[in-house]
Formats: structure tokens, sequence, C-alpha cells
């Protein structure tokens, strides 16, 4: 599933569009950053309810290429830059992250290896 | 090679900045995707525990053809108890720190698990070291 077929399910906005045509096969949803950093991450999508911008440095550090911002949380001038920055695309929704979990994982995408 | 970056206590805003270029600069030394993501993970841990509960620090990398050796250090208030920090879940991180998605108290035992030699030592009202170490072997551990 690639950005724009994701952001086009949950009714998102993409704010940033790092990796258009990357194809992502995982999810993983949490407002955790620590529980983040615990798991493999290639491949995922991070599905978040927390805006900072730790949540776009996480990212960077976990080899994360795409955020999904949950609850129409707001995305500040400094996260999006360092996202461009750091090629991390940036999709944003009103949806929560059990809506936007449930429909990802309906179209395709698998939970990470805990 | 020698890298020394600063860490200023507080500045959540700037966390994480030193193992984001610690892991650019590494992606040109051809190290495995999986040991630059243990790397990266561990560094960034350990800054924002820098972040989070020192007045400020500085991490200092050496790094050879085999290995990488960190060393985090900071003025502080210090681990009162070690074996207890590094208990999954025991965490004295405030309000803050967990608003920005930290200090559930994972984050010493993912240091741990994430390189092959840990040494922490602290003292209490003054400050804290930790040294790491992970080698760029062909095994993930």
């Amino acid at each position: 599933m690639n950005l724009p077929q994701i952001s086009g399910l949950i009714n998102g906005t993409i704010l940033n569009d790092s990796n258009a045509n990357y194809v992502y096969k995982k999810g993983f949803a949490s407002d955790l950053m620590s529980d983040v950093l615990r798991f493999h991450m290639e491949d995922t999508v991070l599905i978040t309810g927390l805006s900072t911008i730790q949540t776009i440095r996480t990212a960077e550090i976990s080899n994360i290429t795409c955020v999904i911002v949950a609850r129409g949380k707001e995305v500040t001038e400094d996260m999006l830059k360092l996202a461009k920055d750091c090629h991390i695309s940036i999709i944003n929704t009103k949806s929560s992250l059990f809506e936007i979990s449930g429909i990802l994982y309906s179209n395709g995408l698998k939970p990470v290896n805990i | 090679m020698r890298l020394r970056y600063e860490i200023r206590g507080g500045d959540f805003s700037a966390g994480g900045f030193a193992s984001t270029e610690v892991k650019k600069t590494l992606k040109q030394f051809n190290i495995q995707p999986l040991i630059l993501r243990r790397i990266a993970i561990a560094l960034y841990e350990a800054e924002m525990n820098v972040v989070a509960h020192a007045y400020n620090g500085a991490m200092e990398v050496d790094l050879e053809s085999e290995w990488i050796n960190v060393v985090f250090e900071d003025e502080g208030p210090g681990i009162d108890n070690i074996e207890k920090a590094m208990e999954e879940g025991f965490s004295t991180a405030t309000e803050k720190v967990r608003q920005m998605g930290f200090g559930a108290g994972m984050g010493l035992p993912n240091i741990k698990k994430n390189c092959d030699e840990m040494y922490l030592e602290s003292i209490p009202g003054k400050g804290t070291r930790l040294e790491l170490r992970i080698y760029f072997k062909d095994v993930e551990q």
C-alpha cells in the first residue's frame, strides 16, 4: 500500500510527500515513542496521536518513512521541516487510532512483530 | 574518528539531534542496516535520558573499524538506584517528558538490549556516566 492509497482510505491530507511510491507492508499504532523504539519498524507506517518534534525524530531513528497523525492533531512547521529533511511523509487525519488501524488492517497492512 | 556533541537538559526541541547526526555519519560507512538501527536507537534513548533528566551533558563518539563506543556524561540529579532504574516500567520522568512520548521506564532496558556492552555509573546529586559499545559484527543480538 503506498502513500496516496493510505491517505485515501483514511480521508487524510498528505502534508509532506517524500516517498509516494514506497510500498508499506505493516502498521504500528502508539502514542508512546518508547514503544516505537522497541520493535523493528522497517516498511512500517506509524499511526500516532502524539504530534511533537520527537514523533519525527523517533520515526527517523526507527527507519519509519510514513507517519499518520491522528485525531486531527496539529502538525507544526518545525515538524514539517524536520520531516522534509529526513524524507518522512506525513498524513494528517481527524480519525482516531482505532479507526485508522481498523481500516488499514482490513485493507492489508500487517502488524509488526512484537 | 571522534565526534562530540553537547546536550542541553530540558531542550526537547533539539533532543535527538546528536543521535540523528551520528546516524547520518554512520550511513557513509557501509554498516549493516540492523546494526545501524541498534546504534541509532541506543544513542537516541540515551540522549533523551540526558534531555529528560539532566541539566546539561555531552555525547562523545569513538568510531573504530570494528566497533563504536559512546560515552554520555551529564551534570544532573544522578540515579539513586541503578538496579531499579534498569527495571522495565520504572521511571522518575516528569509530566513534560511523558507528554513527549517518553518516560515509561523503557529507555535504559532498551539501551541495554541494543548494545553489546553497557556501563552505567552515577553519583546522586552530581551526574551520570553511561558508556555503550556496539560491534559491527555480522549477527544481530
